[in-house]
């Protein structure tokens, strides 16, 4: 069989393609399934429920270094009605942790921002505890054109 | 670090029971352990880990950080007050090291 240049080019440019592909897929599946083990070491094996949460966070973020993100729990925050422990996830990071914020009900409202470290583009998900056991999620996804995690 | 420096927010008078919201923010290089130096060994993971607040020495807010963390972390809460009294801070690092701060408010 007689391979031209031009057909050697196609080939090897098409494993390339392959091999990243196939790279990419890994480490993502690496990703969720860390995201999947934080998100049941917190809410201890229950399926959280959308609505109460509110996650805040820019559609797009120029850079990843710095990214304001807000999270509001509606809460009495007295009695039974307290936003305990809120989680926030960044899926798509080399580690997804964040950061866990603890409210007590001298916190008078559940609501807490602060600024974090995105490494590309992904979706950032926010998870509530509350004190009579009830989980709520709330996910946006953020656009980050520089990612922030250095190389 | 002892460029660590806590600079923290809070009104200096309040009505009793209103929720006032306080900022935070500590100067700190947040080192993810992720990033190579020049000759691609990994540079230590330091950050800090932990930070509290509490009123009269009843605990407010805290929170377990990762190195996802902004540099120089800032944070904004919310806390109600019903009496005068003192707010403590303070900010854990990975070496152990605590940089605290506090704040006084009055209530009328």
């Amino acid at each position: 069989m007689n391979i031209t240049r031009r057909q050697t080019l196609a080939l090897s440019i098409g494993a390339a393609a392959f091999a990243v592909a196939g790279l990419r897929t890994g480490a993502a599946n690496a990703a969720q399934e860390d995201v999947d083990k934080l998100i049941a070491e917190f809410t201890g094996g229950k399926a959280p429920e959308a609505g109460k949460i509110a996650l805040n966070a820019p559609e797009i973020a120029e850079n990843g270094n710095t990214v304001p993100v807000t999270v509001t729990v509606e809460s009495a925050m007295a009695g039974d009605d307290v936003a305990e422990s809120v989680m926030i996830i960044a899926s798509g990071n080399p580690t997804p942790a964040v950061a866990t914020f603890h409210f007590t009900e001298m916190s008078g409202e559940a609501s807490a921002t602060s600024r974090i470290r995105l490494a590309k583009t992904q979706d950032v998900v926010a998870l509530a505890k509350m004190k009579n056991g009830a989980v709520y999620m709330d996910k946006k996804q953020v656009k980050v054109t520089i990612g922030g995690c250095g190389g | 670090m002892a460029d660590s420096k806590p600079r923290v927010k809070v009104p200096e008078t309040a009505a009793a029971g209103e929720v006032i919201v306080i900022k935070t923010l500590i100067s700190h290089v947040m080192e993810s352990g992720q990033r190579k130096d020049k000759d691609g060994n990994i540079i230590p993971r330091k950050i800090i880990n932990k930070f509290t607040c509490e009123f009269n020495g009843k605990p407010v807010f805290s929170c377990d950080i990762a190195p996802a963390v902004s540099a120089n972390p800032y944070f904004e809460f919310k806390a109600k007050v019903a009496e005068s009294g003192t707010f403590k801070f303070a900010w854990v690092d990975d070496d152990g090291t605590i940089y605290a701060d506090e704040k006084q408010i009055t209530v009328k």
